[in-house]
């Protein structure tokens, strides 16, 4: 089951629809990575909502896509853990240390907009060409 | 036990089928919602294990009653190549696949009964339970 990303200006969404695969999962960690690049991407957002279970493929995967999009030049958030998720993954031992997280959707796209914002106040922003 | 369900693990796919069966199961048992998460998380590493050690393998759900309480007992079992050190491999963070090596110390916290029995060469048994008081 492919996971439909959707571009919303300069960031990516990810919206996870029903439970994945470990070949879904890696599926989509490649398909993020090349549309970093195709459209340019500043962010990227993982919607989890819909998501019962996370285990430590699913956590790797997850991490992997954070940092391999950093590398690539776009911040990654992961929004829409359930409590109850949650609860599994601090009991599997699963923190995803090094990633960014937000409770939902909304408050991801806030966090991505005050990153770029911070890389505007430090320089580093990218330079916008029309 | 004559209602045990059996999945085979033989794909990917089989490992999200037992943890949804596990989930089904848990929830018709009685189990919390959160329960019904860390029994399918549980599921998922010990299934994912069998993929990962063995290729193949089989999981049986079943539901026990043990006086006032009520469980549910995974049994992941397969014919791989066994583990050489069982208390090794409880360890957190040791793993031969390259994995985090989270799997079976993790399924052992999530659950309340865990045992793992494996011979070198002939394959491995873990079996797991998850207890609720049923009410009175």
């Amino acid at each position: 089951m492919e996971v439909p990303i959707l571009k919303q200006g300069h960031y990516l969404i990810a919206s996870i629809q029903s439970a994945l695969t470990d070949a879904d999962l890696s599926q989509l960690r490649e398909a993020l990575i090349e549309r970093v690049g195709r459209f340019r991407a500043r962010g990227v957002i993982v919607d989890v909502t819909a998501l019962d279970v996370m285990d430590s493929f699913a956590v790797r995967t997850l991490r992997d896509i954070a940092h391999m999009a950093r590398l690539r030049g776009a911040e990654t958030v992961i929004v829409g853990i359930q409590p109850e998720v949650a609860f599994a993954m601090v009991q599997l031992g699963l923190t995803l240390k090094g990633v960014s997280t937000a409770l939902d959707l909304e408050e991801g796209l806030l966090f991505l907009d005050q990153q770029a914002q911070l890389r505007i106040e430090r320089g580093t922003g990218r330079i916008d060409r029309g | 036990m004559a209602d045990d369900l059996l999945i085979p693990i033989t794909a990917d796919t089989d490992v999200v089928t037992a943890r949804q069966r596990g989930r089904d199961l848990a929830a018709e048992a009685g189990f919390s919602s959160g329960d019904q998460t860390v029994i399918a998380a549980a599921i998922s590493e010990i299934a994912r294990n069998i993929l990962m050690y063995a290729k193949r393998g089989e999981v049986t759900l079943g539901v026990v009653t043990n006086g006032d309480r009520q469980g549910v007992v995974i049994v992941a079992r397969d014919q791989g190549p066994g583990i050489r050190d069982v208390e090794r491999a409880l360890e957190d963070g040791y793993s031969t696949s390259g994995g985090l090596g989270l799997g079976l110390p993790g399924a052992r916290r999530l659950m309340d009964d865990f045992d793992v029995s494996s011979t070198v060469g002939k394959g491995t048994t873990v079996t797991m339970k998850k207890w609720r008081r049923m009410n009175a």
